[in-house]
């Protein structure tokens, strides 16, 4: 049988439902496009009831919201993890890259942090800075516009700082500090190291009349039923659809490659549905690739066609080069001063009210770039894992461990909230010799080749993560507590994660103007290929110490403003 | 009333149906979102999630004799006092069966242990554990209820280990529980208006507020009112 192909024209097929599609999706549509997005898992609404997880209790679930099947817990909003059955990658020699895909409508968005944090001006030009890695073809002057478009259309709290390199935007107030947080405030500022309320796209304010307000149930990775909270699915392309925007959604869709013409032209795309397991194509006038950073560079390395013998918009070689992950290192420690306490609602905002910006002057430090610390601690819903080992911080009060019976409630309540945890997330440098790139030897139940990483860690990462872990103990110390992990070791890179694991990836189509080392310009436009537009992580030139999705956000309405002008223009 | 009781009024009554929010005054009119009833028949599986939890069901691993012996164990880990019930009357031996079941890896270390319950039993007692006296029965607990708090748990003899294992999931079991959250006094997982740390609470921890840090948070009475900025992004509402 034939592949089937659809005899409808799309403006524009968008490949992808996250952060970078969710966005072109509404800013294409809302110009009045005709527009097709494609996504490789189900449709999914947070308020959907057989959808919803939010504000379940953990008996709700037979395994009380164990990790075991869904990698941050059964209540989680990820479809999807580190490891998929029938999605297989592969590592070349010793790497370990772990790769987080969430197969569903909204992509990442729905379980993410929601830490939205701008690029400064620095972070657009850090060789110009530190010598290393590259620049960015623009600046902060170029994006700042768009960030100031997307803190009034989503809406993120927090505060005006005036904080080198951590712009202010137009924020909503941030919430009070909880219990725990005040004693990371004091420990920290004792030591002189900055904290300043979070920045997180949560309405603790209304915005418009389409979204709920905050109502403080801290469960922002369940997805919020109200939309509350920022996710792709339910802030872009709900809205666009509701507006009456030209959109085909195709879900449990997986985009094999991006189609040509003679030209070289792209023509469309072709997938596989996984309801019925055949081949589709369909045909558009301009494709949009927001399938994630690696996702799409795998797509691109698998359009392979005599015009593009080495896949699309690869002439420079470059696809799949230069990937690199957040760093990331984290520790828990005992505060004696936050034992027995009185228990109320202190849910708050999921994740963190206060944070620590990169502080420290990396000129008299031996790595490079920053990073910043998260916090957690709390009186938390209890889950899986809660009252494990219920008296083993009697260890530091010479008392027994272990035994049974009723005394455990006691223990239990004693410690309950007196455990803190912080995790350093920071920039490593991109390098050209970390790179994915297709595994001619294996292929995924779809029958596309699949990805193979190539990864190592330099020296600037493990100072890095040396450095984050020096921190974490002179903030527990000066607040009086303990920690509840010995310091690592040199030979385990001082606890840094493994690459992958902070769901950071970014680079592997970067920008510039020069189109032998680079895949895109700086409206994400292949250099090769005018048709084919990337607006997920892939084209970032580096990374700063900042989560990438504010900045997937920003870039992608700018470069989907400039598809608009170039349609409108005819030139593409 | 003032604005901190009038923000506690604005959810009685939302509880146990949905999430109808209603606001007792104009001044916080957010929409007042509603989230079906049905939702409560669900807990967001997707249809492979579900069908997984569905075989898992339709099996049984442990025997009647090792249900028993949960049973009695459970309550000897975490029994009743004045106001709550034991592990077992909160359902933690069931919690067991699935977990097993979930995570293959548990089933050989707690059917090993049970069965060395059992022999203990036999040697010292002259019968099954769950037919011992209840002093007997913890005085075989006993030797095994406190790991040498020197070594790691890896390197505690087996029945040690066994016994960690079985105090971890019975703990857990328990206050994963309806009972043993109340038990906990677990206060949320419901809608709420988060205004800071109670006075009180800050006293008894020796902390405070930084005023000038308060004065840039949400003003929660004028949550509703909807948020616009001058030129520089300073909130004007």
């Amino acid at each position: 049988m034939q592949i089937k192909e659809s005899s409808k024209i799309y403006d524009v097929i968008i490949v992808g439902s996250g952060a970078g599609g969710g966005m072109a999706t509404k800013v294409l549509a809302d110009a009045g496009l005709k527009v097709a997005v494609i996504e490789a898992g189900p449709y999914f609404d947070p308020a959907a009831p057989e959808q919803r997880t939010q504000l379940k209790w953990p008996y709700e679930s037979p395994r009380r919201g164990a990790s075991n099947h869904r990698p941050f817990g059964d209540f989680d909003s990820a479809y999807g993890g580190w490891e998929i059955e029938g999605e297989p990658y592969t590592q070349k020699d010793d790497t370990q890259f772990d790769w987080f895909r969430s197969r569903m409508l909204g992509g990442r968005t729905n379980h993410w942090g929601r830490i939205s944090l701008r690029f400064g001006e620095r972070d657009f030009k850090h060789y110009s800075y530190d010598g290393h890695g590259d620049d960015w073809p623009i600046g902060y002057e170029d994006v700042k516009p768009y960030y100031d478009k997307v803190d009034k259309l989503i809406g993120v709290f927090g505060t005006k700082e005036n904080i080198e390199n951590e712009p202010d935007g137009f924020f909503l107030p941030p919430p009070k500090p909880r219990l725990h947080e005040l004693f990371y405030i004091k420990g920290a500022r004792k030591s002189n190291i900055p904290v300043i309320p979070s920045r997180m796209s949560m309405l603790t304010k209304k915005i418009n009349d389409d979204r709920g307000i905050c109502f403080y149930c801290g469960q922002c990775s369940r997805a919020c039923a109200v939309y509350a909270d920022f996710s792709a699915g339910t802030c872009l392309i709900f809205p666009a659809q509701k507006s009456g925007g030209q959109i085909d959604l195709f879900v449990n869709s997986m985009v094999r490659e991006v189609t040509t013409n003679e030209e070289g032209k792209a023509t469309g795309v072709s997938y596989i549905s996984k309801d019925d397991r055949k081949e589709y194509k369909l045909k558009g006038r301009v494709v949009v690739l927001a399938a994630s950073a690696c996702s799409s560079a795998r797509i691109l390395l698998n359009s392979k066609s005599e015009q593009h013998p080495n896949g699309l918009g690869n002439s420079s070689d470059m696809v799949g080069r230069y990937l690199h992950d957040s760093t990331g290192a984290s520790r828990s420690a005992f505060i004696p001063d936050l034992m027995n306490r009185d228990t109320y609602n202190e849910d708050g905002v999921g994740g963190m009210h206060v944070y620590t910006p990169w502080w420290g002057d990396n000129k008299k430090l031996n790595f490079p770039r920053g990073y910043h610390i998260e916090v957690w601690g709390g009186l938390g819903m209890p889950s899986y894992g809660f009252g494990f080992n219920p008296n083993d911080l009697n260890r530091f009060f010479n008392q027994k461990v272990g035994g049974y019976g009723n005394s455990l409630r006691k223990d239990i309540k004693k410690y309950y909230g007196s455990t803190i945890g912080m995790a350093g997330r920071g920039e490593s440098i991109a390098m050209k010799d970390n790179y994915c790139e297709i595994d001619p030897t294996t292929v995924d139940e779809f029958g596309i080749p699949v990805l193979r990483f190539n990864y190592k860690w330099s020296e600037h990462e493990v100072n890095q993560a040396k450095h984050m872990n020096d921190s974490f103990e002179e903030i527990v110390h000066n607040m009086g507590g303990t920690m509840l992990q010995d310091a690592p070791s040199k030979a385990s890179n001082y606890g840094l994660e493994n690459p992958g694991r902070i769901i950071h990836e970014v680079g592997t189509t970067r920008m510039g103007s020069d189109p032998k080392t680079s895949v895109v310009n700086e409206f994400q436009q292949l250099h090769d290929v005018d048709n084919v537009f990337i607006v997920d992580a892939g084209p970032f030139v580096s990374q700063a110490d900042k989560n990438p999705t504010w900045t997937i956000l920003a870039l992608s309405w700018r470069a989907s403003d400039y598809i608009i002008e170039q349609l409108k223009q005819q030139n593409i | 009333m003032d604005r901190r009781d009038s923000l506690k009024s604005m959810f009685l009554g939302s509880l146990g149906t949905g999430l109808l929010l209603t606001g007792c005054n104009t001044d916080v009119s957010a929409p007042t979102p509603e989230i079906a009833k049905a939702a409560e028949d669900y807990f967001g599986r997707t249809p492979k999630e579900a069908a997984l939890i569905e075989e898992l069901n339709s099996e049984q691993f442990f025997n009647e004799h090792e249900m028993e012996t949960l049973n009695i164990l459970c309550a000897l880990i975490l029994p009743a006092n004045d106001e709550y019930g034991s592990a077992t009357d909160a359902g933690v031996p069931d919690f067991l069966e699935f977990i097993v079941k979930d995570m293959p890896h548990l089933k050989t270390p707690i059917r090993g242990g049970l069965m060395w319950l059992d022999h203990a039993s036999n040697s010292t007692f002259n019968t099954e554990f769950q037919e011992a006296s209840e002093e007997n029965q913890k005085a075989i607990l006993d030797t095994v209820a406190f790991p040498d708090p020197d070594k790691p748990g890896w390197e505690q003899p087996v029945q040690v280990q066994f016994f960690s294992l079985m105090r971890n999931l019975t703990m857990t079991g328990y206050y994963t529980s309806e009972m043993g959250i109340k038990d906990l006094d677990y206060k949320g997982n419901q809608p709420n208006i988060w205004d800071g740390v109670p006075e009180e609470v800050l006293q008894k921890h020796g902390v405070s507020y930084d005023p000038e840090w308060i004065a840039k948070c949400v003003d929660q009475s004028q949550r509703g009112v909807t948020a616009e900025w001058d030129d520089e992004g300073n909130l004007i509402t």
